[in-house]
């Protein structure tokens, strides 16, 4: 076995293993529990790189591959340089907010069972990211779904038990439609493959067309309801019930991104040409376009803090999915950078929630006045990523939003240039609100009398983790043009596409 | 001839032997039923496996009884579909005599349970290997006696009046079956299933027998609406003993119904009969699943699912007659439903059974935070629930995949609409006893667990699980195996487009 195929196996195994061995543990063995999810998560992430470098050094179509057979398709994991982007951010994230959650957990119970499935979430995030074939991607996918549940409702309260119940009532169904979509498609054009630049076959279309429209909108009402368009969104804020570690890594990162990559995969690498010639893909830049401007506006509205940031996150996906759907390399290269500048920028401001929520009991916005004094590093951290999304240089969200506006005017669709500039101002109306309470007003609230206006940050393995992640979303925009950089690399893929 | 090829001759036998011979000796002491039991479901397995790698290996086995061979003699017919049933019947049995073993505390009481046990798994194995219609009738017989008393073994009340229920319908379906084999011998002159295939004719005899025999079968399968003695009984007897009915026992009869219908009968049967049984099968997933959202208990809750996920056995017969691809994909597709039914199934009533037991009471609403106090109990009822709603990754999506296949191929898209539907159905009761497990514990729920759940009890409910996750990914070995030697109509030609 060469170490390509050892690095595959290590990335999407492990995850598994560790879980197996935090369930085995249980909740007694906190020292040697924590040690192994730290272990597992560091494997993984290592594992996760080396398949990037894999996948770099492979010619294309020669990518390391494992699996076995399964239903005549396979069950077939393999490193190719679009799914390494999702598996080394799952990866290296879940090694930052393991440190962060055992800070946060520190006095929670039923841990065992939080870390357990938070690992096995974790591993089908990477599996689904490094799946080859539909198939392997939708057994991932569903058990991303499944393992998710019993983090949502981990405190067991009536509001999180509903909170679950109304995340499954989005998530079943939508699993249910993605089901018939793959099997139909399989049944018109056998094995589905992830190849560059499309694997349906051209003559589809003349044969197929109205099944092909029709799976298209079955795989998109699955997918999307992870990738929270709207109106498949409603979840999302529901689900912010869950323990913050959730939050900023499922809801910020690995679920939601299971979706909008999983859209990335069927457009870019299943439907290619056929999207446009079937006249799909116009529609789906129609609906990622109004999410973009619908999320941003409820966000507006919210004075929860996690749940400003969950309709953030709605509006924030849907560049990805604006971006593979306008249909040229720059726009994809932006979804596709997207995908790690978001992740590292939204999981700094979940954790910063989660820190504030841990050491002053504060969950709205409008108790955050003058916080900025009491905890400058959280809050500083935040203030970072937030004018990052926003879109401010240097940081990544700039970069994004840079390689999104000269790819829509390369493919002749210069409107999104206006839906960038709304989104950019909207996106400052509903988060400079918030640096602006933290930093430049007096604290007021309750907060203060209760736990002091002293500078105390809290819990060191919150804090570093969340700083960490602030520093690596400032390097990932000023450092976009250097090579190896998730926007040089996005552009790579994108090349692959697009057939340079 | 040396041991080990003697052996192998006589696997067919031996697989029969094992259980059968352990039966009356497990009889003889009350001390030496649970021994005895366990050394027989131990030489039960590497039996079953030489006998699935044997058929895998060499395809279609004929075994004849004392080597007089049919008409005369009779014989035994190993092909994929009996091999596979045979192993499953093993590994689950296996699992249910360990989780029985430390289930029944009190030996002297329940000291018939482990030749009554053992009595049932020979009989089932005898089921699985015959080759002739009125040896099944007798198989059928066997199982279904042994059966009833396993039911009643409790005396407790509620068991006895479900054991009376259960016995009136299998005899009376017995009754049936019987009938229609007189009829059978009385027009074609045998009882082998494989020259009554030549013989059979569409004509009011023939047709009379079939109905007759279906009749039996479906009321001893439980399909809607014939299911009525079904929740109660499963639900009412010892864990174990419900594990192995909805498991293994209904599965017997169905087995009998697929060979009769889709191998000795395909030409006489009438189109509308297929879809009729398909109509009915399709009520029963809703139906059922709608009962099950609607129990208290969570015995009761379980025996429900098992009414609907009958239910999707009986979509085999429509999606069959298309022929080709759909056909084979569907007769795959429907046994591995049974196979991973039936170990999913068993994980949850033997979890159901730990919670019993800990509780002295098994109400939905009763079993708050339970996950905390029993977590591989929860973990196995959770996993058990995934192949029931028949998601990835699970032998229940494998399974569910097939048969939607089947139903687009043949264009009769609205089974795959049915067995989408049931699905999530089956969410909507497996979720509303996972969210109880996760949840909040209410007032005394803690003070009521005794506690007393041994790990051998936790860990054979988690393994079975476990194992029906397995086959949704690893699958694949089980898939080439169950096709081997099917009926002509189902053969297919394998690959799928």
């Amino acid at each position: 076995m060469s170490w390509h195929t050892l690095a595959l196996l290590v990335a999407a195994c492990t995850p598994f293993l560790t879980a197996v061995a935090v369930f085995l543990l249980g909740e007694h063995r906190g020292t040697l529990r924590t040690a192994t999810g730290l272990a597992g998560a560091a494997a993984t992430a290592a594992a996760a790189v080396a398949c990037a470098g894999s996948a770099l050094i492979s010619a294309p179509g020669e990518y390391a591959e494992v699996g076995f057979g399964l239903l005549e398709i396979g069950f077939v994991l393999r490193s190719d340089p679009l799914g390494v982007v999702f598996a080394v951010v799952a990866g290296c994230l879940w090694l930052v907010t393991t440190v962060y959650a055992t800070g946060y957990m520190s006095r929670s119970s039923d841990r065992a069972r939080f870390f357990g499935f938070f690992s096995i979430c974790v591993g089908s995030a990477i599996g689904l990211a490094l799946s080859a074939n539909l198939l392997t991607f939708f057994v991932f996918y569903e058990t991303l779904t499944l393992a998710t549940y019993p983090l949502v409702v981990h405190s067991g309260t009536p509001a999180a038990l509903k909170g679950g119940r109304t995340y499954l009532n989005y998530a079943l169904p939508a699993g249910a439609a993605l089901a018939v979509g793959v099997i139909w498609l399989h049944m018109i054009a056998g094995p589905v493959e992830f190849v560059a630049g499309g694997s349906l076959p051209s003559s589809l279309v003349q044969t197929h067309a109205g099944s092909l429209t029709a799976i298209f909108a079955l795989l998109m009402l699955g997918l999307g309801v992870k990738a929270a368009l709207f109106p498949l969104h409603g979840w999302l804020p529901a689900a912010m019930v869950a323990p913050a570690p959730v939050s900023a890594l499922l809801h910020a990162v690995a679920v939601v991104k299971a979706g909008v990559f999983g859209i990335a995969r069927v457009v870019l690498e299943v439907y290619g040409p056929l999207g446009r010639d079937l006249g799909l893909i116009p529609l789906l830049a129609a609906v990622a376009a109004f999410t973009i401007i619908f999320g941003s506006v409820r966000a507006l509205a919210q004075d929860d803090f996690k749940k400003r940031l969950a309709y953030s996150t709605v509006s924030q996906l849907s560049y990805i999915v604006l971006g593979v759907a306008i249909g040229g390399p720059l726009a994809a290269a932006a979804a596709i950078a997207h995908l790690a500048h978001h992740a590292a920028m939204k999981i700094t401001m979940f954790f910063t929630a989660g820190a504030v929520a841990e050491e002053v009991k504060v969950y709205r916005i409008s108790e955050l006045d003058g916080l900025g004094r009491r905890m400058p590093l959280t809050m500083g951290a935040f203030s970072l990523a937030a004018i990052g999304i926003v879109g401010v240089p240097p940081i990544a969200g700039f970069a994004t939003k840079w390689l999104l506006g000269m790819g829509s005017i390369e493919a002749g669709q210069a409107w999104v240039v206006a839906v960038l500039g709304l989104s950019s101002v909207l996106n400052a109306a509903y988060f400079f609100p918030i640096i602006g309470r933290a930093w430049f007003r007096g604290p007021k609230s309750e907060w203060a009398s209760e736990h002091g206006t002293k500078r105390v940050e809290g819990d060191l393995r919150m804090v570093a983790p969340l700083v960490l992640t602030a520093l690596v979303g400032l390097a990932m925009g000023v450092l976009a043009g250097a090579a190896l950089s998730p926007a040089s690399w996005a552009q790579m893929v994108a090349f692959l596409e697009f057939g340079g | 001839m040396p041991l080990s090829e003697w052996v192998g001759a006589q696997l067919p036998a031996l697989v029969i032997l094992v259980p059968l011979t352990a039966a009356p000796v497990a009889f003889l002491g009350v001390r030496l039923g649970r021994p005895v039991a366990l050394v027989s479901a131990l030489m039960s397995q590497p039996l079953a496996i030489a006998l699935a790698l044997e058929v895998a290996r060499e395809g279609v086995l004929r075994y004849e009884i004392g080597g007089w061979g049919a008409p005369l003699g009779i014989d035994f017919v190993v092909d994929g579909l009996a091999a596979t049933m045979i192993l499953v019947t093993s590994v689950i049995g296996l699992l249910i005599t360990v989780y029985a073993s430390g289930y029944f505390t009190d030996q002297d009481r329940y000291r018939f349970f482990w030749p009554l046990w053992l009595f049932l798994w020979a009989s089932l194995h005898a089921l699985f290997l015959s080759g002739d219609a009125f040896n099944l009738y007798v198989c059928l017989e066997l199982v279904s006696m042994s059966a009833v008393a396993l039911v009643a073994l409790t005396a407790r009340r509620e068991a006895l009046v479900a054991a009376m229920r259960y016995m009136l319908a299998a005899i009376l379906g017995s009754l049936f079956y019987l009938l229609g084999v007189a009829l059978l011998y009385a027009a074609f002159g045998s009882l082998d299933m494989a020259t009554l295939r030549g013989a059979i004719r569409p004509d009011v005899t023939g047709q009379a027998a079939f109905a007759l025999m279906t009749v039996g079968l479906l009321l001893k399968t439980a399909l809607f609406p014939l299911h009525f003695w079904l929740p109660p009984a499963h639900a009412n007897a010892p864990s174990p003993v419900s594990a192995a009915l909805s498991a293994l026992v209904v599965k017997g009869s169905f087995y009998i119904l697929i060979r009769l219908w889709i191998d000795v009968g395909s030409p006489s049967v009438a189109p509308g009969t297929a879809h009729l049984l398909g109509v009915l099968g399709s009520v029963a997933i809703v139906w059922g699943s709608i009962q099950a959202l609607r129990q208290e208990r969570l015995k009761m809750l379980v025996a429900y699912s098992t009414v609907a996920q009958i239910g999707y056995l009986f979509l085999l017969f429509p999606l069959v007659r298309a022929g080709g691809v759909a056909a084979a994909d569907a007769w795959t597709g429907g046994v591995f439903h049974a196979v991973s039914h039936a170990l999913a199934k068993s994980a949850m009533f033997l979890a159901a059974g730990t919670v019993l037991a800990r509780l002295g009471h098994d109400r939905i609403e009763g079993v708050g935070g339970l996950s905390r106090r029993a977590p591989l109990t929860a973990m196995a009822f959770g996993l058990a629930g995934v192949t029931m709603m028949g998601l990835p990754p699970s032998g229940g999506f494998v399974a569910k995949w097939q048969m939607i296949s089947a139903s687009v191929l043949s264009g009769e898209w609205w089974w795959a609409v049915v067995i989408v539907a049931g699905g999530l159905l089956a969410a909507g009761y497996v979720f509303r006893v996972i969210g109880r497990f996760l949840g909040r514990e209410e007032a005394g729920d803690r003070e009521a667990d005794t506690g007393r759940s041994p790990r051998t009890m936790e860990w054979t409910a988690l393994a079975l699980a476990l194992g029906a996750l397995v086959l949704g990914v690893a699958g694949q070995p089980l898939l080439d195996l169950i096709p081997i030697g099917a009926p002509a109509l189902v053969a297919g030609i394998g690959v799928t487009p």
